[in-house]
């Protein structure tokens, strides 16, 4: 099986599906042959020329409202905002329109559109408070989204196939750290559906809910514990929303112990809601409290002093799972 | 220039007028009484507009339109009995009662619908645009909006993007005064509005948007352009709100005299009759019934709206889809 980044697994989406849908197409700032700010769609350009490649004027609520104009006519945008914290410019066609539309007009239309948007910091540095958030909770909460936040190629690939072919808006969040993480894509044709976890490690001793970048902590987390005889599992949900519940509720009625984790600041954050989820459907099952790991509410400050106590870390998880375990 | 027209086509141009007006008149009714609980902003002294406009379209072109809504879409050519059943909160209603006066939608007569945030639907007017350009259609896109909305960023970054990629889409600026509260001039500096519009590479220009015949030929000269790959247009139309912002709103910013002056000397519909006695030929005697057809039409789209149902509660996750 060929290795990929996880860059080129989202790149490798979205140029199988314009070959194999004209309806698709791509539009956002610098998208066209400069092949965007991290260069997920260099070689696009050539392929499939200015009309299916747009490079558009920097307008972030214009670009969505586009897209969305374009989706609910027939044809399937997927449109690119350079980072998620500029996702704040679009608010409105994000929230108010394009989740919107279908329920709000009676199933008159659809809107196909994806957006994808890269986020995040850690292990890429000093971007600071307006270039490094986890924006997901803002749009998770919002009826009509799909929000998506891959952690492998291959869902990075199969999860944006996926989206693409959905007819409801979907909120595409790669993670900017992860772009260069190398890993399995299958050649042949397949695709991750949306609204499906997925167990990236199996354990029996405590479950550990992480999506993203975040996977990739608990992995790391999980190798540590594993030396001191404690194996976690960990779930990936993938989607976001819509949330697979099923797959978390069977691991932690197994393990009977959770952890939550997730970059972005605490408050509200998904983090919270799949905790609340926890005691609301495994509370009989629990042995202990659930143990939320999550950044700090503060902006992302900028001097490496400063930013690495803002995010949480693979040693926070282990230290989570020993709460939990009450070791 | 001056386009000639039917004398069927004028005589539904009125018809169609009047119709948006006792549409108008029978929401605001029944909002007073109760019947209608959410606001109703209603476009009357503004039918001249609505028109004018969608005359000059053909019925696989598309709009988005405004929380002011009804007319376009009635001028479009929307199903009434629907429009009213929508409005009042109907299972029968074009989006089965989830959206309402502020947010319907018909797209069986090319209705991408309305938005209830102010320039939100001229971006996605935008998008429909880009799609039909992309399809290889020889469809246009009328996005209408008001004054309120040129303070916008969105408004005039759809008139750049729409310029730099040349797409058939007119911009159809419905200025009717008062955003609200504030007056045109208290929110546009410049007297020559259509001139901001100019600035982004657009063709433009300014009409009395109470002549409904003036808006039609505009409108159908902006629409020939875009039609042949000539790119955006924008006009304004200068029309003015005979009713609140909503029904029964207090309306502090203006005075009576002044309602009643306009009221007197720019209805649109009176002046349109006028014209057709005068410079098109129809006999006057044949207005009166004209009007009453639009009445008649408003009368049943209420009947058929009240016998329906409104959608069973546990429907309330229905086109739910994320």
């Amino acid at each position: 099986m060929p290795e990929l980044t996880y860059l080129e697994a989202i790149r490798e989406a979205l140029c199988e599906e314009m070959r194999r849908d004209p309806t698709v197409f791509i539009m956002g700032e610098d998208v066209g042959l400069h092949g965007g700010a991290f260069g997920v769609t260099k070689g696009l350009f050539e392929e499939f020329g200015p009309e299916r490649v747009r490079n558009t004027p920097i307008c972030e609520n214009t670009i969505v409202g586009t897209a969305l104009g374009a989706a609910m006519t027939g044809l399937r945008p997927v449109a690119e905002i350079m980072f998620a914290d500029f996702s704040a410019l679009a608010f409105d066609q994000v929230v108010n329109q394009a989740a919107k539309v279908r329920y709000m007009f009676g199933g008159q239309c659809k809107a196909p559109l994806v957006v994808r948007m890269p986020q995040g910091g850690l292990s890429w540095k000093s971007a600071g408070a307006q270039h490094s958030q986890s924006v997901e909770a803002w749009y998770v909460h919002t009826p009509g989204l799909v929000v998506v936040s891959p952690s492998t190629p291959y869902d990075a690939k199969g999860l944006l196939k996926a989206a693409i072919r959905d007819d409801n808006p979907v909120i595409y969040l790669e993670h900017k750290a992860m772009y260069s993480t190398k890993g399995q894509v299958p050649k042949d044709e397949y695709v991750v559906p949306l609204g499906q976890a997925d167990v990236k490690r199996s354990g029996k001793d405590a479950t550990v809910v992480a999506a993203g970048y975040m996977v990739h902590f608990a992995l790391e987390a999980a190798d540590r514990l594993a030396e001191e005889g404690i194996e976690i599992e960990i779930v990936d949900p993938r989607t976001l929303k819509p949330l697979d519940e099923e797959t978390i509720y069977t691991s932690v009625r197994k393990t009977n112990r959770a952890v939550v984790v997730q970059e972005a600041c605490k408050t509200a954050g998904v983090g919270a809601e799949w905790g609340m989820l926890i005691y609301e459907n495994c509370f009989d099952w629990l042995d202990a409290p659930v143990v939320r790991v999550t950044g700090e509410d503060v902006p992302i400050p900028y001097a490496n002093s400063l930013e690495g106590p803002v995010w949480p870390r693979p040693e926070d998880i282990v230290q989570a799972v020993h709460q939990v375990l009450y070791t | 220039m001056k386009m000639t027209l039917s004398p069927d086509t004028l005589k539904q141009i009125y018809r169609t007028m009047w119709t948006i007006r006792r549409f108008e008149e029978t929401a605001g009714k029944l909002y007073q009484k109760g019947v209608i609980k959410g606001g109703i902003h209603a476009s009357i002294g503004q039918e001249g507009v609505a028109v004018g406009v969608c005359t000059a379209l053909r019925p696989d072109d598309w709009i988005t339109s405004t929380h002011r809504g009804h007319g376009h879409h009635i001028a479009k050519g929307a199903d009434l009995g629907r429009l009213m059943a929508e409005i009042m909160g109907k299972d029968t209603g074009y989006c089965r009662g989830r959206g309402g006066s502020m947010h319907v939608a018909a797209f069986d007569v090319g209705s991408l619908g309305a938005s209830a945030i102010v320039a939100a639907g001229v971006p996605m007017g935008v998008g429909a645009a880009l799609s039909a350009r992309m399809q290889g259609r020889d469809r246009v896109v009328v996005s209408f909006f008001g004054d309120g909305a040129m303070g916008q960023g969105t408004l005039h970054e759809s008139l750049n993007l729409a310029a730099v990629w040349k797409l058939p889409i007119l911009f159809l600026f419905e200025n009717n005064q008062f955003a609200v509260s504030t007056r045109v001039d208290q929110s546009i500096a410049v007297k020559d509005r259509q001139a901001l519009a100019g600035a982004y590479g657009l063709a433009n220009a300014c009409v009395d948007g109470q002549d409904v015949l003036a808006v039609y030929d505009a409108v159908h000269a902006a629409v020939e352009l875009a039609r042949g790959g000539g790119g955006p247009s924008f006009v304004e139309c200068q029309t003015y709100r005979f009713e609140g912002h909503y029904f029964g709103e207090p309306q502090v910013y203006r005075t009576r005299e002044e309602v009643e002056e306009a009221r007197r000397s720019l209805d649109p519909i009176a002046r349109f009759g006028a014209v057709l006695v005068a410079e098109q030929g129809i006999p006057e005697g044949e207005l009166p019934a004209l009007e009453a057809r639009a009445s008649q039409a408003v009368e049943e789209a209420l009947a058929f709206a009240q016998e329906s149902p409104e959608p069973p509660a546990e429907a309330y996750k229905e086109f739910v889809y994320a």
